[in-house]
């Protein structure tokens, strides 16, 4: 496959290791945060931290909207769909986070009318099909996704497609970086930054952490040679004391981002004055909601929202191993009352999760050999 | 995939009446439960075995050991429902007689004889049933396999997908093998008979939800050509067989290591996956390790063996493509691990659930 | 996170100037391409796919580049200078 097997390379990989290894200093310990829940899977997935010396950690961001979202969202989006008699459609990544009273494949099981779609065009086009019944879109995902929410709703729109509407969880990525950068106990020396979020937003967003934080952030790709080179950027700016917005991922980021996916956002979209993010809490402006302009089509608005809050258990730490404090591992719940089949905390709920990347790629060893 | 063989029953030992526990706690049957991976185990060991009165010591395998009058057999059943019923390179007809051919051939055994049962939905066109038998009857005349029987129910409409088969199978053991978790020692090499996912990926892009074209047929086959190859060219070498159907090669590995309590590691880049494959599993991020199977056999030989039966797989048409893909490690970790070209190592586990997209 | 793809464009649809026939690695889909409409694409050229969009078109030029700067790693200290500085632009 070209642009993936290239960037795949294993004599560059190993190369690109030992050049990390050369930067490192032995007697420094360096903390990296990667944002992004697609490069916490890719680390595992490519085995990279094999590659690491043991003095760089890598810590797992909260750039995975399935982790951050409340299940109180859940509860009401499926509810919303029931009460309608509606059809609740959504990504794949949800099928399996559990609700109040089961996640979404559960309540398929029970007999409620719940579809996976590939793309929210499929879930609008289900619903041209099927004019006498109500489908629902469950919108999850940062500004990558949204922008495909907002096209689809362009297209709602244009073809007057009224039994259809978007319960909107779309958050972004600058608030919930603030919210770590604020974060008292905070202890990171760099970002790895979200390549393909930044494919939208572009790079000028993330000045302020080079800025005013002091940290070096370098927008990445996703293959093993994308993280390795992005590693020896950010280890090149901590050894000359720079603090920069790098771009790595030059063959798909443009500096400026995506600018008819930018317009498409602030048509479609504005700010909702906060919204709580499973692990981290309220983050004031962090998220998205369906503007005036398209109220017909916003699910909150044209139905009643139980606004179902549900708390995490107390014990469960996802807070502290989102901002970087605790190891997933070192949570009082990890691999006991919460594993990734039956997940308690928001990061063992999905494979981007730190904790169910960490279970099914590394704690299986750890755990047998004990 | 969406609905479920589930995994077979165990393979009986006469003499061993101690009864499992029952340790099934879900509060109800969820689809995970029908897709071969954790929950299906769950299920399997913690109610089915307990409650239905099957041998505990023995480890699950595909078809359970019969010794009638000096004539060993295997005895296995399947169930079989697929939506849709036809797909590129197969139909649920050829299905019901292959899945139970090849639950008999990894058992070491030559499959001869089969019943049938159709539950069949109310409103189901006869052209669709006559187009199913006519698969089916064809299958296994192919094969030297014998229909001797079976049954026919009607359920009412909205009861069934159009169409559910399940086979019972016995087949001849074949002298030349002795297949077993038991026998597995480290140093074996793991063998695969060609490319996998092929199946799995085919339904997913006939069911149409996720609008995929691929020019990609289902591997629906029997196995027993590659079983008999190895068993000429390797014999008692052979030591465990599987065809990777539901979960795919990982858990069908990962349930190895569980029983045998070694580890595997796959090296990642000889794993044959079709292009099509590939590039749906990439397009979805799902693992083509996970992706069923229907015409494939794994097999665990001994080191000085694997080239021999691998040159005998290679020689059956159909399995050029076959290879080494892996080793049996000393290692008591009972993990699966995938080794990177460049050295990286992760664990491959078992399938929790259904393999799902993983997009946003 | 956001799984995204590279694919390539093998046709431009008539009906829908929003859609383009995309191709990954022997599989192929309708993609909506109203993302990128600026770009002027043309079948052969390569895309980043998301949920059924095209999200941003793939530039050769900077893939090569770091590809080569890549090779000359470790080999030469400039190398690294120069991908720094071009990423910066």
């Amino acid at each position: 496959m070209q642009y993936v097997d290239e960037f795949r390379d294993p004599a560059l990989i190993r190369r690109t290791a030992a050049e990390i290894r050369a930067l490192i200093d032995p007697g420094r310990h360096y903390r990296i945060m990667e944002v992004c829940g697609g490069h916490t899977h890719a680390i595992y997935r490519f085995a990279l931290a094999d590659l690491l010396p043991p003095n760089l950690e890598l810590i797992h961001g909260p750039g995975c909207p399935v982790c951050v979202l409340p299940m109180g969202r859940l509860d009401d989006g499926l509810s919303i769909a029931e009460e309608q008699g509606g059809i609740f459609t959504t990504f794949g990544d949800v099928m399996r986070v559990p609700g109040r009273h089961g996640s979404p494949l559960e309540r398929q099981s029970a007999g409620v009318d719940i579809r996976m779609v590939y793309s929210p065009l499929d879930a609008l086009r289900l619903a041209e099909r099927e004019p006498d019944r109500h489908v629902i879109f469950f919108a999850i995902g940062f500004e990558t996704t949204a922008p495909s929410t907002a096209l689809t709703l362009h297209r709602a729109k244009a073809l007057g497609i009224n039994n259809f509407s978007i319960f909107c969880n779309h958050v972004m990525i600058i608030p919930a970086i603030r919210a770590i950068l604020d974060s008292p106990d905070m202890r990171l020396d760099a970002f790895i930054g979200p390549g393909h979020v930044s494919s939208v937003i572009g790079c000028r967003p993330y000045h302020f952490v080079a800025r005013d934080y002091g940290k070096p952030l370098v927008t990445s790709g996703f293959e093993p040679l994308d993280l390795l080179q992005s590693i020896v950027m950010i280890l090149r700016q901590l050894r000359d004391g720079r603090a920069e917005v790098e771009n790595q991922y030059a063959r798909v980021v443009p500096w400026e981002g995506n600018l008819p996916a930018l317009k498409a956002l602030a048509d479609v979209f504005e700010l909702r004055p906060y919204f709580e993010w499973r692990g981290l809490g309220f983050i004031s402006q962090s998220a998205l909601q369906i503007s005036e302009r398209y109220a017909q089509w916003d699910a909150e608005r044209r139905f009643t929202v139980p606004g179902v809050r549900v708390t995490d258990p107390k014990a469960a730490q996802c807070g502290e191993v989102l901002k970087g404090v605790l190891k997933p591992q070192a949570c009082k719940l990890f691999g006991r009352a919460c594993t990734p089949e039956r997940p308690v905390g928001a990061l063992m709920v999905s494979s981007e999760g730190a904790c169910a990347a960490y279970y099914n790629y590394v704690h299986r060893r750890a755990e047998v050999s004990a | 995939m969406r609905v479920a063989d589930g995994l077979p029953l165990a393979q009986t030992e006469p003499g061993h009446e101690a009864r499992a526990r029952v340790r099934f706690q879900d509060p109800r049957i969820e689809m995970a439960h029908g897709a071969g991976g954790t929950a299906s185990r769950r299920l399997i060991e913690g109610l089915v075995v307990p409650l239905a009165g099957v041998s505990t010591h023995a480890p699950l395998a595909d078809a359970a050991y019969l010794d009638i009058a000096g004539t060993a057999l295997a005895f296995t059943a399947d169930s079989f429902v697929v939506r849709p019923l036809r797909f590129n390179g197969g139909s649920i007809g050829e299905l019901a007689v292959y899945g139970t051919m090849n639950d008999l051939a990894v058992s070491g055994a030559r499959p001869m004889a089969l019943l049938t049962t159709l539950v069949i939905e109310a409103g189901l066109s006869t052209q669709v049933l006559e187009a199913e038998l006519r698969a089916l009857g064809e299958a296994a005349a192919r094969h030297g396999v014998a229909i001797v029987g079976g049954d026919t129910k009607v359920v009412e409409r909205g009861k069934a997908d159009g169409l559910y088969i399940t086979t019972a199978g016995i087949g001849r053991l074949d002298s030349r093998l002795t297949v077993a978790a038991s026998r597995v020692q480290a140093g074996d090499r793991v063998l695969v008979s060609g490319p996998i996912g092929d199946h799995g990926i085919t339904i997913l892009l006939a069911r149409g939800d996720i609008d995929l074209r691929a020019d990609l047929q289902s591997d629906t086959r029997s196995v027993w050509p590659f079983v008999e190859a190895m068993a000429e060219a390797a014999g008692s070498a052979v030591h465990w067989m599987r065809d990777p159907t539901r979960g795919g090669v990982a858990t069908a590995l990962n349930e190895l290591v569980r029983d045998r309590g070694l580890s595997i590691a796959l090296d990642e880049d000889a794993v044959p996956v079709r292009d099509e494959v590939r590039g749906a599993c990439e397009l979805l991020g799902l693992d083509p390790l996970h992706i069923a199977n229907e015409g494939q056999v794994l097999a665990v030989v001994a080191a000085a063996a694997a080239d021999a039966a691998l040159a005998a797989m290679q020689a059956v048409p159909g399995g050029e493509q076959a290879a080494i893909i892996g080793q049996v490690r000393e290692e008591r970790l009972r993990t699966v691990t995938v080794v990177s070209a460049y050295g990286g190592t992760r664990i491959i586990d078992m399938l929790v659930g259904d393999p799902l997209p993983r997009i946003c | 996170m956001c799984l995204a793809i590279p694919g390539q464009i093998v046709e431009r649809s008539v009906d829908d100037p929003h859609v383009a026939i995309v191709e990954v690695s022997k599989v192929r889909r309708a993609i909506n391409v109203g993302l990128l409409e600026d770009q002027d694409l043309v079948a052969g050229d390569w895309v980043l796919i998301h949920v059924g969009f095209a999200m941003s078109r793939i530039s050769e030029a900077a893939a090569q580049e770091q590809l080569r700067l890549l090779a000359m790693l470790g080999e030469d200290e400039q190398a690294m200078r120069e991908i720094e500085s071009y990423a910066i632009r």
